[in-house]
């Protein structure tokens, strides 16, 4: 079985389109230790209380008179109380009806809330909007009180507490079954049982209610501890069946009355409840844990594979083959801006990290723009972010030298970073909503960067002259009204003015080098234009170098004057970007190219790269586009290929350039 | 945000007559007569008949019921059974108690929990492991079990705290927390472990938001990300956690008041229940429910004023 049940967790549902029959559930819960020792646990406890009468050593009326308040010994293996009552005994018959009351809860919840929760997720509608309303005016009842009033009218009838408890109990599951419901509902297979013809309500046992399974197993474990809670508690209080008769929550009961002389009995009273409903507890968890789990690998793992540039996938980094040329690659270049020589950067733990960015080199100069270019995947926006020293932490550098001006800045402590970090380079990211906090003012954000700009060169800025700064900024990014755009929170912009503002942000502490990571994918084709211009005109008038990180060959050719091409970790190629247009000198950028849709010839169907970017785990040892390459041989896969020089500021790593250039031009030569 | 409000309440009369309703329709379906079980079985057939007609039990329970609603709209929840006292004075006298422990509680809650919660998620590792091991215990052990053990350790044998009574604020507040300090700590155990959980996640959440990696990429402290930016983000679903701690925290003060003798809410609660005293129960039902509003409310104010979104609405 592969598919897993999607859970409810306190955000709602999630939207995971899987689910698991109730055996892929047991089976999970086997598989975890702690699964194994709660359901083991849970088995002994319930078998041994209902079969109390004949496994228990003594009645547990029995008074003796010669055993008074003893502690654990071999007649009385848990002691006995202060009638001289044997505690085992008591415990075994008293589990019998805490138990009894949980089951005759979690009965009642399932009974009330599976139909309930189908009916509404399934029927929708104003059935939905009728169940919705009645769950939100139950979610707020105080329960322990209904039920106390329940005891007084049933004279104290714990059945009838607990059928009651079970009744009030419901709302929580019904709107975790109609959650689950409504994202099974949309998927196709239920589509494909409407046409076969299956009625409402044999969809909703055949089909929903398996995939429901999981969530309904977590939320009533976890209801199961919460009843037992109620349950003992109410008997701790008295209000349930009248002594002698035992109960866990009696004898806890009895027990406080003699914590002086005996406090012994407090812990297998306490002990029992406690780990019972630990145990209904940790076997939610593991049930959820487990469910989500599979969801993940189910769903997520494109997702993921999308955002991360499929860097969670592992392989032993002892593998890794370092590049052949690293030793022949010069120093850091002191007359750059930043200058980056030999950057490797792995993700995940020591022993299993996986190498995202190999081996990559470049400079940048003072006011150039230089495009980073390739598919997702590639490596480039971890290469963007790594020189800020901003991986998340699951990634470290593992290798190579980041540096600007001349001083190194890779191996810096946090605290030294943030000197350089907005003042000397500042980062623009991909998507201008969510770079921006959702609880602050434009204003009181742009206020803060400049204040904290100020701190770091141990100057003071006022409030009200932050203020007044980050208006400016405002303008500066050609926002109109920046007076009211100050005093509005982020989702009252739109993106592009979103945008604007994150390169407000990213230019108030005037920064010589701008890293923008897509800066114009989420945004509206109109909206593009107008921020690369803005770009343009800052690089222009401030002298910003930029590094753009792109897959969009459009925005290169109009910003950039250089163009790095990176694929699968590795740059493949540098060159002048109208040199790369007119003839690119490796395979991949050919490709890239040929599939952009700037360059598209119209009428003409669009070429796109067949195949993808190999995640990293799967990077040959050879050339890493080998398969994908229209011109791989058999020596391209022999050796890692080095970047090659071929002709004027130009570099290729490709053993086959030759290739695509026009008959006896340029040959390739020197190692670089 | 005003809307959002008075929508809150407008949903909240509802659940106030669903509330009084049930429990009137569950005392309508006792069998026997209430009236005979007030008085015993020796009671003669004339003061049964007598004191079912001064109750008015004689009335359909639908009559019954807006009898007493419409009482309630006077101040008038009717009388005890028991004590013959009208049962709004009985509850007057009780109700600051119970005030007292849900907030001192919910109040420690959010400050141990909030801190434990961003300790942990900054700090990981072992802290980590010390805020999951809390919340099994919180989650594992019955608060009544609790409040017993801490009697048993904190009142009888360090006598650092008193083990039972209520001191009222105004009498001397020193007093007041003293004796609150021990049922308060029984009744915030789980709630500042799962307070401290959601903390953690929804701090660790934020800190992966991009807009983290944009006050760090502009070079803004690490303090003004975790304790600006961090914590009031984060604080949003932390607020509904708050909320959900209040509510059970309340519903717990019928098992801790007990445990410390206190004369609250929920003592009296349970000393109706052994007594059968329906008007009582029912008054404390309605107190009970207005609480739960109440915080229901306060939660929502507190998610109009920590997220934009809503308050700009
Ligand atoms: S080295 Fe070979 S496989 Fe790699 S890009 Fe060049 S031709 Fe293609």
């Amino acid at each position: 079985m592969t598919i897993a049940t999607s859970t409810e967790n306190s955000a709602g549902p999630s939207a995971g389109g899987a689910g698991a029959a109730p055996a892929g559930v047991i089976h999970a819960i086997l598989r975890t230790p702690v699964g194994l020792a709660c359901l083991i646990y849970l088995a002994i406890v319930v078998v041994a209380c209902a079969i109390a009468p004949w496994i228990a050593p003594h009645d547990p009326l029995f008074q003796d008179l010669h055993a008074i308040g003893k502690g654990p010994n071999a007649a009385h293996l848990l002691g006995t109380d202060m009638l001289g009552r044997d505690v085992l005994s008591r415990l075994l018959y008293g589990g019998a009806y805490s138990l009894g009351g949980v089951l005759t809860a979690v009965v009642v919840l399932l009974i009330v809330a599976v139909p309930f929760g189908l009916l509404a997720g399934y029927a929708g509608g104003r059935v939905d909007r009728v169940i919705s309303r009645v769950i939100d005016v139950a979610m707020s009842i105080p329960v322990i009180i209904i039920l106390l009033a329940v005891l007084t009218i049933f004279n104290r009838n714990m059945t009838a507490a607990m059928i009651v408890f079970g009744l009030l109990g419901s709302s929580g599951l019904i709107r975790v079954v109609r959650g689950n419901v409504l994202s099974v509902r949309e998927e196709l297979y239920i589509d494909a049982a409407r046409v076969i013809g299956l009625g409402p309500a044999q969809i909703a046992v055949r089909h929903v209610l398996p995939r429901t399974s999981g969530a309904i197993i977590v939320h009533v474990s976890i209801f199961a501890a919460i009843s037992l809670g109620v349950q003992t508690g109410l008997s701790y209080l008295g209000l349930g069946v009248p002594p002698p008769a035992p109960t866990w929550g009696g004898m806890v009961g009895d027990a406080a009355t003699v914590i002086q002389t005996n406090p012994w009995l407090l812990v297998p009273s306490g002990g029992v409840i406690a780990i019972t409903v630990l145990a209904f507890g940790l076997l939610g968890d593991v049930v959820r844990d487990a469910t989500s789990e599979r969801a993940k690998t189910a769903t997520g793992r494109t997702r993921l594979a999308r955002r991360r540039g499929a860097t969670a996938d592992q392989k032993p980094a002892a593998a890794v083959v370092r590049d052949a040329t690293a030793a022949l690659l010069e120093g850091p270049n002191s007359a750059a801006l930043l200058s980056v020589r030999g950057l490797t950067v792995a993700f995940g733990a020591d022993d299993a990290a996986t190498t995202v960015v190999e081996n990559v080199s470049f400079d940048i100069f003072r006011g150039e723009c230089v495009g980073l270019v390739g598919e997702s995947g590639s490596g480039k926006t971890v290469t963007a972010l790594s020189v800020l020293g901003l991986l998340k932490r699951v990634g470290r550098i593992t290798g190579g030298s980041v540096s600007l001006e001349g001083h190194e800045i890779s191996g810096l402590p946090e605290r030294e970073k943030r000197r350089f970090r907005g003042t000397e380079i500042a980062l623009i990211s991909q998507e201008p909503m969510v770079a921006l906090d959702p609880s602050f003012t434009i204003g009181d954000q742009l206020a803060e960067v400049v204040r904290s700009h100020a701190r770091m060169k141990n100057k003071r800025v006022s409030r009200a002259a932050a203020r007044k700064r980050a208006v400016e900024l405002i303008t500066a990014v050609n926002i109109p009204d920046p007076e009211v755009v100050a005093k509005r929170y982020p989702h009252q912009i739109s993106g592009g003015q979103a945008q604007r503002v994150a390169i407000a942000a990213a230019i108030a502490g005037d920064p010589k080098l701008l890293i923008a990571d897509e800066p114009t994918t989420a945004l509206d084709v109109t909206v593009q234009a107008e921020i690369l211009d803005l770009l343009r005109s800052l690089q222009a008038k401030n002298g910003i170098a930029v590094l753009l990180v792109t897959h969009d060959w459009g925005v290169v050719a109009d910003l950039c004057d250089r163009a790095l091409v990176m694929y699968a970790g590795q740059i493949v190629e540098t060159a002048d970007i109208n040199r790369v247009f007119q003839l690119p000198l490796h395979p991949y950028t050919k490709a890239l190219l040929e599939a952009s849709p700037h360059l598209a010839v119209e009428g003409e169907p669009l070429p796109a790269i067949p195949g993808s970017v190999p995640r990293p785990k799967d990077w040959p040892t050879g050339c890493h586009f080998a398969a994908r390459c229209r011109f791989a041989t058999e020596d391209c896969l022999a050796a890692p290929v080095p970047l090659l020089k071929v002709g004027e500021e130009r570099a290729s790593r490709c053993i086959h350039t030759d290739q695509l250039m026009p008959e006896g031009r340029l040959v390739p030569e020197a190692v670089r | 945000m005003t809307q959002l409000i008075l929508r809150r309440l407008l949903m909240s009369i509802p659940l106030l007559l669903v509330v009084s309703l049930v429990v009137f329709v569950l005392g309508s379906l006792v069998p026997g007569d209430p009236a005979q079980t007030i008085l015993g079985v020796d009671a003669t057939p004339d003061a049964v008949a007598a004191l079912r007609d001064k109750l008015g039990l004689d009335q359909p329970w639908y009559a019954q019921y807006f009898h007493w609603l419409s009482g309630v709209f006077h101040g008038d929840l009717g009388t005890s059974l028991y004590s013959g006292e009208p049962v709004v004075t009985t509850l007057a006298e009780r109700l600051p108690v119970t005030l007292s422990l849900v907030s001192l509680s919910t109040l420690f809650c959010m400050v141990v929990g909030i801190g434990f919660g961003m300790l942990s998620a900054v700090r990981g590792g072992f802290l980590g492991r010390v805020v999951d091991t809390l919340s099994l215990a919180g989650l594992a052990l019955p608060n009544f079990w609790v409040a017993v053990v801490l009697v048993t350790l904190f009142a009888v044998k360090l006598r650092v705290f008193p083990a039972t009574g209520y001191t009222p604020l105004m009498t001397s507040p020193f007093y007041w927390i003293v004796g609150l300090v021990l049922p308060v700590c029984a009744l915030s155990l789980a709630g500042i472990a799962t307070i401290a959980k959601q903390t953690r996640s929804a701090v660790l959440d934020v800190l992966d938001r991009d807009y983290v990696r944009t006050f760090r990429a502009s070079g803004v402290s690490e303090w003004s990300v975790l304790l600006k930016h961090a914590l009031r983000n984060a604080s949003i679903p932390v607020a509904s956690v708050i909320g959900i701690h209040a509510i059970a925290s309340l519903d717990a003060t019928v098992f801790v008041e007990n445990v410390f003798v206190l004369p609250g809410m929920g003592s009296l609660a349970t000393q109706a229940t052994l007594d059968h005293d329906l008007p009582v129960i029912e008054g404390v039902a309605l107190y009970f429910t207005v609480i739960v509003i109440v915080v229901n409310l306060c939660v929502d104010i507190a998610y109009g004023l920590l997220n934009p979104k809503v308050r700009t609405a």
